[in-house]
């Protein structure tokens, strides 16, 4: 055995014990000096014992990139979308500034707030949805197409105002607990040929490599979240849709009734984690 | 002429050889004390062909799940099932055969160990994979005669 062999040996050693180690890191997310909370007491009823942010999943140089806005890719998308806000777009000659003016005081709690319950529709709207909403009635403008135009940077833009605030939703309003009891029959439901529901991969085997990925509990307090794989912003939705094609299952449409009552229950299930949006995944 | 007649014969052999390999279809299969005993086809399994469907990514792909000395030539093993070090010796062909058919069989309706091939599969399976296992028979095969090697 010549040395080279035995170098080589003892890497891939090494590397099967780094596989193994699988806890989320240790440590505190700071984002630009603010500190987010990363960790946090479930709610009442949640199946797992505390929440943690997907944040502390990843790998070192994945998690420094969210630590540093200059860093982090999807402040682009946060930038671009800031841009979009103070457009003016439609036959009514407004831009959401218009309506809204400064976004850091009327979009304060926004992010940290929605999906809420939406009186007019009968049924819960996120913030995609009321962007549209605000497009059509109120700008006489289209409503954006599902992650086109400028849907992602502009609830990136929104969302992002409530940067460190802990993700909230008011299931007391109109019919919010029933679409959450719909949501959380659809967590546990099995799909697909492999056969396995949300809950297989991040209630069962969070902490646990799956192949290369490190399985976190899917939580969505950071989306739009900034892939490095795509290097864009990636919408919750679209998540929801690659996480139920993996299982070999048809997936539903964006913003239909089973995706929103999905988003309705996994925002429960991320209660108390800090909005990061735009956090950064691999 | 009789060269001819040679010829045509030994193909018509290979050409049985290859419409009457017996199969058995997944809802057929029977499983007693948990295990398979009688295999899903009459042409036996080929270790070295099921180490590579073990890892092919499109195919088995059980390294998402499970860690395996045997390829640690491979990156990246996951941990969601226990190791397969051993496994040959852990149990016998006729269960290891049943765990890759369909592991709910062995262990319980709560595993996330997919069957592969069985037809009892989650809600709204891709179109074009409705009615389809995930491994043919002689997958499944190829992949125990590999298991048993694992001791
Ligand atoms: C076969 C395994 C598997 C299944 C089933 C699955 N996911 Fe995922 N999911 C992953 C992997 C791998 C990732 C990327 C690593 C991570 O964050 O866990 C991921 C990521 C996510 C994220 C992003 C987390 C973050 O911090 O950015 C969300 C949200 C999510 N999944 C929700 C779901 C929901 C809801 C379902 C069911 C509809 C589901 N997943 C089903 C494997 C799965
Ligand atoms: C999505 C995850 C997943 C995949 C993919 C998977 N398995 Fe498993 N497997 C498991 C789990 C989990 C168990 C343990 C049983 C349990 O706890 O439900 C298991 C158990 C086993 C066992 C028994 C292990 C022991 O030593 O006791 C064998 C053998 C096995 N699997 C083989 C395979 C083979 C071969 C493949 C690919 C064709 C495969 N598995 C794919 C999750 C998986």
């Amino acid at each position: 055995m010549n040395y080279s062999y035995k170098l080589a040996a003892l890497l891939s050693g090494v590397l099967t014990t780094a596989v193994l180690v699988a806890a989320p890191v240790e440590e505190t997310l700071t984002v630009d000096e603010v500190d987010m909370i990363s960790r946090a007491a479930s709610a009442e009823g949640h199946p797992l014992p505390e929440v943690i942010s997907g944040w502390h999943y990843r790998t070192d140089s994945t998690r420094a990139l969210q630590t540093d806005s200059f860093e982090n890719g999807g402040m682009l998308g946060v930038e671009l979308g800031e841009e979009i806000w103070n457009t003016v777009e439609g036959t009514e000659g407004k831009s959401c500034a218009s309506c809204h003016d400064d976004a850091a005081v009327s979009m304060a709690s926004v992010g940290a707030l929605f999906p809420k319950w939406h009186e007019e529709s009968g049924k819960p709207i996120n913030v995609e949805l009321q962007i549209n909403d605000c497009r059509v009635n109120n700008m006489g403008a289209e409503a954006y197409k599902f992650d086109k135009g400028g849907q992602k940077p502009l609830t990136a833009f929104v969302k992002h105002q409530s940067h460190g605030q802990p993700v909230t939703v008011d299931l007391t309003e109109g019919d919010m607990q029933q679409w959450w009891e719909q949501g959380k029959e659809l967590y546990y439901r099995r799909t697909g040929q492999l056969n396995l529901s949300c809950a297989s991969c991040h209630e069962k085997n969070n902490g646990k490599y799956i192949r290369a990925d490190h399985l976190s509990q899917g939580n969505v307090n950071g989306f739009p979240t900034y892939r490095l794989k795509q290097g864009n912003l990636i919408s919750l939705h679209n998540r929801f849709r690659g996480c139920i094609r993996d299982t070999r299952a048809e997936y539903p449409a964006a913003f239909s009734d089973d995706l929103m009552a999905l988003e309705v229950y996994t925002t429960w299930r991320s209660q108390g984690l800090s909005v990061e949006t735009p956090a950064v995944r691999q | 002429m009789i060269r001819k007649l040679v010829l045509s014969a030994v193909s018509g052999i290979v050409l049985i050889g290859v419409v009457a390999a017996d199969v058995t279809a997944p809802g057929d299969v029977k499983v007693e004390n948990l295990g398979i005993s009688v295999a899903l086809t009459d042409q036996p399994g080929d270790p070295a062909e099921g180490r590579k469907v073990f890892a092919n990514r499109k195919q088995g792909n059980c390294l998402a799940c499970h860690a395996n000395s045997d390829l640690k030539d491979q990156l990246f093993h996951g941990e969601v099932g226990p190791g397969l070090d051993g496994a040959g010796s852990r149990w016998s062909e006729a269960q290891l055969r049943t765990i890759v058919v369909n592991a709910k069989a062995v262990f319980s309706d709560a595993t996330v160990m997919p069957g592969f091939y069985s037809l009892e599969v989650g809600e709204n399976v891709r179109k074009d994979l409705v009615g389809k296992t995930i491994l043919t028979a002689q997958q499944v095969e190829d992949i125990v005669a590999y298991l048993t090697t694992l001791k």
